[in-house]
């Protein structure tokens, strides 16, 4: 009896391990970014690309608008293919977009922008990557959108592309 | 003469100190680093992979140790921006309660299976 009891013990935990690791099985692999509102790491301070000058990137957020980070580099192709949504973003609303140049060449990044033009209020230098870990970027290209509060509302890793753009533009007007 | 020897003595310990230092730190790097997802390259730790970010990330975590920062501290911090998948040891919450609880049950209970036949027999 006592024997029957330890068996169909061992037999449910064995299933109920077995339903456990299934539904590990179906769960995504892969890393996806935390959708917590993050605020940011306002002690990130990096070069201007054309000055050379060291700004804190919190000073550049202005509070009373949405602000769009954009983590690029010339040597990315699909940071060419989401150029265009930047330019019009810049063009046609009111958000202040900052630019993270990435383990780039100076002089290929500044032909970059002079041949695709410039969508950015400022544009940044990451020269070794380390700031862009620091705002927990994985690669090139990511976006954040940050809101007024300083804080990271959105996070697109990849290149932008026409949802990511309008699902930007329907925050802007909120 | 005495001077010159002294300056000599001086230079080889600040050599072999500084080198003492870098092996730690280096071995204090390799240690973190082996405990860190690469989070573009599926299977392969910060320290095995050759990709971009695990390069910055080695870097970084090189700048924090010089800066002063503890192991734990470098996690909390990776924590913080990643989430928990960049550890590979993850903490004991309630959501890896049974992750970490299981092994300990299962070995409870083997052992005390084990003991039963013993003193059965």
């Amino acid at each position: 009896m006592k024997n029957n009891k330890i068996f169909y013990f061992v037999v449910i935990l064995i299933i109920a391990i077995f339903f456990v690791l299934l539904l590990g099985l179906k769960e995504e692999k892969n890393y996806s970014p935390q959708s917590d509102f993050k605020k940011l790491n306002s002690s990130i301070s990096l070069k201007e690309l054309y000055s050379g000058k060291n700004i804190f990137l919190n000073d550049l957020l202005i509070n009373n608008e949405l602000n769009l980070i954009n983590i690029w580099a010339s040597w990315c192709l699909p940071c060419k293919a989401e150029h265009p949504y930047l330019i019009n973003l810049n063009e046609k609303f009111d958000i202040n977009l900052i630019g993270i140049n990435y383990k780039d060449n100076l002089e290929n990044s500044k032909n970059f922008l002079s041949d695709l033009g410039n969508p950015y209020d400022e544009v940044l230098i990451d020269k070794d990557g380390t700031k862009s870990i620091e705002l927990g970027a994985i690669g090139v290209p990511e976006t954040y959108l940050i809101n007024n509060e300083n804080k990271i509302i959105k996070k697109f890793i990849g290149p932008l592309d026409l949802d990511d753009y309008e699902n930007i533009i329907n925050l802007i007007k909120k | 003469m005495k001077k010159i020897t002294l300056i000599i003595v001086i230079l080889l310990i600040t050599a072999f100190h500084s080198n003492i230092s870098f092996a730690d730190q280096k071995k204090n790097i390799d240690h973190i680093t082996k405990n860190l997802r690469c989070l573009i390259c599926q299977g392969q730790s910060v320290y095995d992979s050759q990709s971009d970010f695990a390069l910055s990330m080695k870097k970084l975590i090189r700048n924090k140790i010089k800066a002063g920062n503890t192991e734990e501290e470098i996690y909390i911090f990776l924590k913080e921006k990643y989430g928990e998948w960049i550890v590979y040891e993850p903490e004991v919450n309630k959501n890896t309660i049974f992750l970490w609880g299981l092994p300990l049950i299962l070995f409870i209970f083997g052992g005390l299976l084990i003991i039963r036949k013993v003193t059965i027999k």
